[in-house]
């Protein structure tokens, strides 16, 4: 704004042109902007496949890859595979999260129990399950139940940390007031402790479910029969790079279906929460 | 002693690394009658409220204390359970209370809000909650460690009517732990002043005014 003064006038006022400034920000979002990255990568590799500038013997073209899976649908060998794996990854997810609910449970809840489990479970902790594969499969062999049990000890764990730290991190006003109104040490646990902890287990859920995915494709290249691995195994020795798309997208799939799931639980099971952050 | 349904303390001591943060309180609240503490921070005030709440059993001390047996807390937070409904938080601990529960909600002023999150309510309306979940238990004996103290001034004002008319209502005997002189004349029968943690003054609200600036004086604030 500039002020002239002129002689006998009073001070007339005008106003300089808005400056407009640059933005500094990244801008406006774009409409459907996350799609565009994988159609053009989709783009990029039809294109390759089609002037023949990607050798099939390196990465077979995308509409091989959808004729294969329709092949693999129609003789039922993706379906039978694709059970056997889910089932493996259902059970030890299972058990992982029932034994470190469970552990959890004592070693949050009494001092006598985390001083014996929380020690040994740290150790466990820094020692990635999939390094213990040598001692289960001399212990276990190369059954469903080493299978399992290198699931189970990859899921256990996050459950277990973030459980238990879920416990330990209740507000202690919280229980003060439980104190105040007299609550016996059973409702405290199911009113306060329970509900408290619950963000920590679904948290270490989620963590969870990305760790048996992740057991599962090890242990299913390690003398299986069956399961979408051992599915992908088999195509490698013949060279078929369709079907080993095949099972990487299968796996993309089930890690996201399973990830939204996940989500689903959180968003019912902490209504409460979903007003704050809304 | 024979069971009161008010208040009596002989030489409370209450000692924290040997420092005597009570020195000897002899107190008595009758029951139906309100009664502020006042104090400026770091006089006691809270020790002696958590003291007669029972919630000190790890504190060194010594003294008779007689509290009834039905004592119910107001916190400065509402502390509320932020994963239970309001109804929840209310009748929390008690068995079969719903119906009361929804009552003492509407005592307040909340009727209609019971399945809400805690989270959804004002600090006002928490507060609120909070009263409800204390009277909703019937307590002989109403403590209150500056329930208002992080409301705005406007809703500090609607709760001191709100909490006049409920103990009106309700009759507990009522300490309420404050460092607001106006709000201890406004709502108390009588007045205790805690310094270093001894009682040093007692008032009795007859005449606002002159007893305000009598209670300043003692707090030592010249006006």
């Amino acid at each position: 704004m500039t002020v002239t003064t002129l002689p006998g006038l009073r001070p007339v006022t005008r106003t300089a042109p808005v400056v407009r400034r640059r933005r500094l920000g990244p801008g406006r979002p774009i409409k459907f902007g996350a799609a565009i990255g994988p159609v053009v990568l989709l783009a990029v590799w039809s294109i390759g496949s089609a002037t023949g500038w990607i050798d099939p013997r390196v990465l077979s073209a995308p509409w091989t890859v959808v004729t294969t899976a329709g092949e693999l649908i129609s003789d039922g060998r993706l379906q039978s595979n694709l059970w056997t794996s889910s089932q493996r990854a259902l059970v030890g997810l299972g058990l992982g999260i029932v034994l470190g609910v469970v552990l959890a449970l004592i070693s949050g809840l009494s001092r006598l129990g985390e001083a014996i489990l929380d020690g040994p479970i740290q150790i466990k902790r820094a020692i990635p399950s999939l390094a213990l594969l040598p001692l289960l499969i001399l212990w276990l062999g190369i059954g469903e139940s080493m299978k399992v049990v290198t699931i189970l000890l990859g899921v256990f764990v996050p459950i277990y940390i973030h459980t238990h730290n879920g416990l330990r991190t209740i507000d202690s006003r919280y229980v003060e007031l439980a104190q105040t109104v007299g609550l016996s040490q059973r409702e405290f646990i199911r009113r306060v402790v329970l509900p408290g902890a619950l963000p920590g287990f679904l948290l270490g859920l989620r963590f969870a479910v990305t760790g048996a995915w992740l057991s599962l494709v090890v242990v299913e290249q390690i003398n299986a029969t069956s399961g979408i691995g051992y599915m992908m195994e088999l195509a490698r020795t013949y060279g078929q790079t369709d079907i080993i798309i095949v099972g990487l997208v299968l796996y993309g799939i089930l890690g996201l279906l399973s990830d939204g799931v996940v989500r689903l639980i959180q968003r019912r099971a902490l209504t409460w929460r979903r007003t704050l952050a809304s | 002693m024979a069971p009161y349904a008010g208040i009596v303390t002989r030489n409370l001591v209450r000692r924290y690394d040997d420092r005597a943060v009570l020195d000897g309180v002899d107190l008595e609240i009758a029951a139906g009658e309100f009664v502020a503490l006042l104090g400026r921070s770091g006089s006691g005030k809270s020790t002696l409220l958590r003291a007669l709440a029972g919630l000190d059993p790890e504190v060194d001390g010594s003294g008779e204390l007689v509290v009834p047996e039905n004592v119910s807390v107001v916190f400065q937070d509402s502390r509320l359970l932020p994963w239970a409904t309001v109804l929840d938080n209310v009748v929390l601990g008690l068995r079969g209370a719903e119906e009361k529960g929804r009552q003492s909600l509407a005592e307040v002023g909340l009727a209609g809000r019971e399945k809400a999150w805690p989270n959804e309510l004002s600090g006002g309306e928490q507060q609120r909650v909070a009263l409800a979940r204390s009277l909703v238990r019937e307590p002989e004996l109403l403590l209150a460690d500056e329930p208002f103290g992080a409301l705005d001034a406007l809703t500090r004002l609607k709760m001191h009517a709100l909490l006049r008319t409920l103990c009106e209502v309700h009759r507990p005997a009522v300490l309420l732990v404050t460092h607001d002189v106006d709000e201890a004349v406004a709502l108390a029968d009588r007045i205790l002043v805690l310094e270093d943690g001894r009682l040093i003054a007692e008032e009795v609200v007859d005449e606002p005014a002159a007893v305000r600036a009598r209670l300043l004086d003692a707090l030592g604030v010249s006006v």
